[in-house]
């Protein structure tokens, strides 16, 4: 919760931001204020989604043409670009699901009166990286059956010494650091852009209010930051939905891809 | 308090500087990913648009150090 420097002192943001307190249960699930958070952002991904997709028109309106461009741009710009038209189509709605519920719970973190991301909790982004990490190994796995596994430990061409240690080098990164870093990719950049956010603002209220006087001067110039920073939040939070979607696609491709 | 005390007496968050050490091979990483990618786009172009795909996934996988970095930093150590 942010908190206003009342006290005389300055107080920075901590990592308790991310564990507000509980407003009510739902079936003994304790709700809090980022859980609300993301129940807005799944209806507004689905009111905005739905829409915008019903009677269609053959000349887009500018809401319909705004929806097409984001469906169109997952489609073109990241499933076929990297898996082909038809493994495109295969793999199509869950990258536009984890690109659509990655940009609209990242969203939320610049939106007023919402100010945290749905993903800044662990939660989101563990449950997307498995369901990533499920996908490229069962796109694996259909693809070249239980070869797979072995293309993906005993690269061809490594000579039988080194074997042992290119397979645990390629288990660790393969099936144990994608989907860590997907994880932490995204919760990180959330919960570290949340932090300076908090910072800049709470900083600008304490040099006007509380400090005052010459210290205003120095408010300016957080408030300046703030605002800067804002529209930083705006490009992670797109570029991260991005990076998030793209990374998929490439895992997949490398698992469906042919060894050569 | 001898010298050696007072000089070793470290406040505040040690995370910031361990970070701050974290943050320093994925920070020339980044920097010599999209440097190539720039060298890249001089010399041809038209492979703009495939180049840039790969300069993201390039940075993802480098800046992820980075955000290790971070994460570290909150773990409870006893």
């Amino acid at each position: 919760m942010p908190r206003l420097a009342t006290d005389g002192e300055f107080h920075g943001p901590s990592i308790d931001e991310f564990f507000p307190e509980i407003l009510f249960n739902i079936a003994g699930i304790p709700v809090h204020r980022i859980h609300l958070v993301q129940f807005l952002s799944v209806i507004a991904i689905v009111v905005i989604l739905v829409l915008g997709t019903r009677r269609m028109k053959v000349v887009p309106g500018r809401f319909q043409s705004l929806v097409e461009m984001g469906l169109g741009f997952v489609r073109g710009g990241i499933a076929h670009d990297l898996l082909g038209r038809k493994d495109g189509d295969r793999f199509l709605p869950i990258l536009t699901t984890i690109f659509f519920m990655v940009l609209f719970m990242n969203i939320t973190g610049i939106i007023p009166f919402l100010n945290i991301a749905g993903t800044s909790i662990a939660a989101v982004p563990l449950l997307l990286a498995v369901v990533s990490y499920v996908t490229f190994i069962y796109a694996g796995i259909r693809r070249h059956g239980f070869r797979f596994f072995k293309n993906a430990l005993l690269p061809q061409g490594v000579p039988g010494f080194a074997l042992p240690i290119v397979a645990v080098i390629e288990l660790v990164s393969t099936f144990i650091l994608r989907p860590v870093t997907l994880m932490l990719r995204l919760l990180m950049n959330m919960v570290v852009g949340h932090m300076l956010l908090v910072l800049c603002f709470s900083a600008t209220q304490f040099f006007f209010f509380t400090a005052g006087g010459g210290w205003a001067a120095l408010g300016v110039g957080t408030l300046a930051f703030g605002g800067a920073f804002t529209l930083f939040e705006v490009l992670v939070a797109v570029l991260q939905a991005y990076v998030f979607t793209v990374l998929t696609a490439v895992y997949i491709q490398l698992a469906v891809a042919e060894e050569h | 308090m001898d010298a050696t005390t007072v000089l070793a007496d470290i406040n505040g968050h040690l995370a910031a500087v361990g970070y701050g050490l974290a943050a320093i091979g994925p920070a020339i990483g980044v920097g010599i990913v999209v440097g190539k990618t720039i060298e890249g786009v001089a010399r041809q172009p038209e492979l703009a648009g495939r180049l840039q795909v790969l300069m993201w996934i390039g940075i993802a996988f480098t800046e992820a150090l980075a955000f290790v970095g971070i994460a570290v930093g909150f773990i409870p150590f006893p």
